[in-house]
C-alpha cells in the first residue's frame, strides 16, 4: 500500500531533509530563473536612463524613510489608474531599481510618474507639512530633510556598487559625482529623486 | 526516594529533557508579542491621527512599520517556534535535545538579532524589501543562527529513540529547510558598506524574489512552522490522536509543493510577465486544497472531545486559530483571481487578511501553546487561572474580529472609489478624498488592536502568577 511506503521516508530523516529541499525549490526555480532567459520579459525603453548622483542619494532617503510602506511604483493597465496616474508601468522602467520600490500598499497615492505633477516648492512645502498641502493627508512631516545637509561622502562607492550591478554608469559619471551631490541638502535629493521618476516614459513620447 | 528514581531512571530510561531553554524562548516570545503588538497598535494610531507622528524620524509611520512587522513575525513568531520545536522534538523522539550549547547559541544569537532590529530599523537602516528589511551584517547573524538551529533539530533527530519521526516534525523540517533557501536568495546583496547595500537583483526580478520570499515566509515561517506546532500540542491538549495519518502525509507534501508557486499572486496586473502571474494565480487556488487538509486534521482531531470546547480555553484558542487558518486559505486563493485582486490590491483589505492569518491563526494557536507549555517547563500542575484563560480568549476574539472587520470595510471601499467614474468618464473622487474617508475604519482597526494587545497582557500577568505560585510539588510529567 502507498502509505506504507511513506513508513519507509519518515524513518530516516536524511532521506526526508533531501526529499523536502528538491520539493521546496522546484516553483521557485521555474519562476524566476526564466526572468533572466526569456527575450522579451524586459522589452527595450529607449527614454530609461541610470539615475544622476544627485537622484540615486534621494532614492536611498525614500528607502531609509520606508517610503515603500504606504506608496506604490506600478501602475496597473486599468483605466481609472491610468486617469489617476498616467501611463500604465512597462517593466524596464525599474531595470535600474536594486532594489524594486514597486510597493504593495497605497495608504499614499502611487508615485511612479509623480515626476513633474508638482512644483519642486510644492514639494517643499508639503514635506514640511504635508497637510498644509492636502488637509485629508495622512503622512508624517519630514522636516528634518531641510535641516539635514545630505552625506554624499559613499556616492561614488554606491555607483561603482551599482556599476558592478549592471547599471550603466560610466568612471566621468562617478568622478562628477561628489561635485554634483556638494552643498545640497537631504530635501534637494529626495525632491529630485521623486522629480526623476515616471521620466523615461515622457522622454519616449516627446 | 533519590535511589528509588534513579533506579527508575536507568529501567525505563527517562530521558531528562531540556525544558529550561524552553522557559528562556516562551518567556522572549510572551514579552516580544506585547512589544510586537505595541509597535502595531501605535503604527496603527499614526494612521487614524498623523499628528502621533512627533515630527521625530525614529518613530515616523515608515521606520516603524517594518519594526512592528520583523518583532511580530520573526520575534514574536519566531521565538515561539524556537519553544514550540525545542519543547515537542525532545518528546516526539525521546531524547534530550542534540547539543545544550546550540540551543543557547540559538537563544542568544536570535535575541540579539532582535536587538540589533530595534535598533538599525527606527535609525533607517534597511534593505527596503518588506519583511526583509534587516541590512547585511544582521543577515549574515540570522544565517549563523539558523544553521545552528537546523544542525540542533537534525542532531536530535539524528539521535531519536523513535523509529518513526512524528508528522509535527516534518512540518518543522521544512520550515527550517526552506527558510533558510529563502533568507539566503533575497538578502544576496552587494555591501557598499557596513549597514548600506543593494539588492543584486533589480526591476522585475528582484520583484519575483521579493515576492517568492514574502510569501514563503508566510507559507513556512507562518504557516508550516505552525501548522508543526498544531500537530503537537492540539492532539496533546485534546488527549486525541491526529484524525488521519493518510491526509498528514497527502496535505503536507501537497502544501510545501504548491506554496513556493504562489508568490506572483502579489504581483498580479504588475510589469511582471504573464506566465509567471498565471502560474502564480493557478497554484494560489490550488493551494486552498492542502490548506484546508491541515485544517480538518486539526477541527477533527477533536473528534470525541468536543465537550472541551466548552470547559477548555486552551483547546478553544486552538479550535478558533484552526478556523481561522482554514478561513484565511479560503480569502487568500479568493483575493488571488485576477478580478478580484484588482480591486484588493494595494488596498486595506490586504492588511485584514494578513491580520486573519496573523492574529487569528498564528496567534491564537502560539497562545495555545504557551499555556500548554509554561506551566509544564516550570514545573506546575497547571495555570494560575483558567478563568483569566477564557477573558483572554474573548479578548483575542473580538479583537481579531473588529480588526479584520473594520479592513474588510475600508479595503472595499478604497478600491471602489479608487475606480469610479463619472458618466463623462472622469474620475469620481481624488485619492485625498479616499484617504478622509478610511479615518473610522482606522480608528475601529486601532481599538481591535488596544483589546487584542490587552488580552496579551492579562496573559502575561496569569503566566507571571504560574512562575511565581506556590502549590504542593507534583511531579512533571513528560
Amino acid at each position: 500500500m502507498k502509505f506504507n511506503r511513506h513508513q519507509f521516508v519518515e524513518q530516516r530523516a536524511a532521506l526526508m531533509g533531501i526529499l523536502v529541499t528538491i520539493v521546496v525549490s522546484i516553483g521557485g526555480l521555474a519562476e524566476i530563473v526564466p526572468l533572466y532567459f526569456l527575450k522579451d520579459t524586459i522589452p527595450p525603453l529607449e527614454g530609461v536612463k541610470p539615475y544622476t548622483p544627485l537622484e540615486l542619494e534621494g532614492r536611498d532617503i525614500y528607502i531609509r524613510e520606508g517610503c515603500y510602506n504606504c506608496h506604490s511604483q506600478m501602475i496597473r493597465p486599468f483605466r481609472a489608474e491610468t486617469e489617476r496616474y498616467g501611463p500604465y508601468s512597462k517593466p524596464a522602467e525599474s531595470m535600474y531599481d536594486h532594489p524594486f520600490q514597486w510597493g504593495s500598499k497605497r495608504t499614499g497615492p502611487d508615485l511612479a510618474r509623480v515626476g513633474g505633477k508638482y512644483s519642486d516648492s510644492w514639494h517643499v512645502q508639503h514635506f514640511r507639512d504635508p497637510r498644509s498641502m492636502v488637509p485629508e493627508s495622512v503622512m508624517p512631516r519630514y522636516p528634518w530633510f531641510e535641516k539635514t545637509p545630505l552625506d554624499n561622502s559613499k556616492i561614488q562607492d554606491k555607483m561603482r556598487a551599482m556599476k558592478m550591478l549592471g547599471v550603466p554608469y560610466t568612471e566621468a559619471d562617478i568622478f562628477r559625482a561628489p561635485r554634483e551631490t556638494a552643498n545640497k541638502t537631504e530635501l534637494d535629493a529626495i525632491i529630485a529623486y521623486l522629480q526623476s521618476l515616471g521620466k523615461a516614459v515622457k522622454r519616449e513620447e516627446e | 526516594m533519590v535511589e528509588v528514581s534513579e533506579k527508575l531512571d536507568v529501567k525505563q530510561e527517562i530521558p531528562i529533557y531540556d525544558d529550561a531553554i524552553v522557559q528562556k524562548f516562551a518567556i522572549a516570545t510572551l514579552l516580544f508579542a506585547i512589544l510586537g503588538m505595541f509597535f502595531g497598535v501605535y503604527i496603527a494610531a499614526e494612521l487614524a491621527f498623523p499628528v502621533l507622528n512627533f515630527d521625530l524620524p525614529w518613530i515616523s509611520f515608515g521606520r516603524l512599520r517594518p519594526l512592528h512587522t520583523n518583532a511580530v513575525i520573526f520575534a514574536f513568531g519566531g521565538n515561539l517556534l524556537f519553544a514550540a520545536v525545542y519543547y515537542s522534538v525532545q518528546r516526539t523522539c525521546r531524547v534530550r535535545l542534540f547539543s545544550d550549547f546550540l540551543s543557547n547559541f540559538t537563544f542568544w544569537g536570535w535575541q540579539l538579532v532582535i536587538v540589533l532590529a530595534a535598533i538599525s530599523l527606527p535609525l533607517g537602516y534597511t534593505q527596503g524589501k518588506e519583511y526583509a528589511e534587516l541590512e547585511w551584517p544582521i543577515d549574515i547573524l540570522i544565517a549563523l543562527v539558523w544553521v545552528a538551529f537546523a544542525i540542533n533539530f537534525f542532531g536530535t533527530l539524528a539521535i531519536r529513540k523513535e523509529k518513526h519521526i512524528y508528522v509535527a516534525n516534518w512540518f518543522y523540517m521544512s520550515l527550517i529547510i526552506t527558510v533558510a533557501i529563502l533568507h539566503i536568495f533575497n538578502s544576496m546583496v552587494i555591501p557598499v558598506s557596513f549597514m548600506k547595500s543593494y539588492s543584486v537583483y533589480a526591476g522585475l526580478q528582484d520583484a519575483m524574489v521579493q515576492w517568492w520570499y514574502g510569501h514563503n515566509a508566510v507559507g513556512f515561517f507562518l504557516t508550516a512552522g505552525f501548522l508543526g506546532v498544531m500537530y503537537y500540542f492540539m492532539p496533546k491538549q485534546a488527549q486525541r490522536p491526529v484524525y488521519s495519518y493518510r491526509l498528514s502525509i497527502i496535505h503536507f507534501w501537497a502544501l510545501i509543493f504548491v506554496y513556493v508557486w504562489a508568490g506572483p499572486h502579489h504581483l498580479l496586473y504588475t510589469a511582471l510577465p504573464e506566465w509567471t502571474q498565471t502560474l502564480g494565480m493557478t497554484f494560489s487556488l490550488i493551494l486552498l486544497a492542502p490548506s484546508w487538509g491541515g485544517m480538518i486534521n486539526g477541527l477533527f482531531t477533536l473528534k470525541g472531545a468536543w465537550d472541551k470546547l466548552r470547559t477548555d480555553p486552551i483547546i478553544k484558542f486552538m479550535f478558533v486559530a484552526v478556523s481561522f487558518y482554514g478561513m484565511s486559505t479560503f480569502e487568500g486563493p479568493m483575493m488571488s483571481i485576477r478580478t478580484v485582486n484588482s480591486l484588493s490590491h494595494y488596498t486595506d483589505w490586504t492588511v485584514g487578511h494578513v491580520h486573519s492569518g496573523a492574529l487569528g491563526w498564528v496567534a491564537m494557536i502560539s497562545i495555545g501553546a504557551l499555556y500548554y507549555m509554561f506551566p509544564r517547563v516550570f514545573g506546575k500542575s497547571k495555570m494560575y487561572s483558567t478563568n483569566l484563560i477564557n477573558v483572554h480568549f474573548w479578548m483575542s476574539t473580538i479583537g481579531v474580529v473588529l480588526y479584520i472587520a473594520a479592513m474588510w470595510i475600508s479595503g472595499v471601499m478604497q478600491g471602489l472609489m479608487w475606480r469610479a467614474v463619472n458618466p463623462d468618464g472622469t474620475l469620481t473622487y481624488t485619492f485625498a478624498q479616499t484617504v478622509a474617508a478610511m479615518h473610522p475604519y482606522y480608528v475601529i482597526r486601532l481599538l481591535g488592536g488596544i483589546v487584542y494587545l490587552s488580552g496579551m497582557l492579562l496573559m502575561a500577568y496569569n503566566v507571571y502568577k504560574t512562575i511565581t505560585m506556590r502549590e504542593e510539588t507534583v511531579p512533571v510529567k513528560v
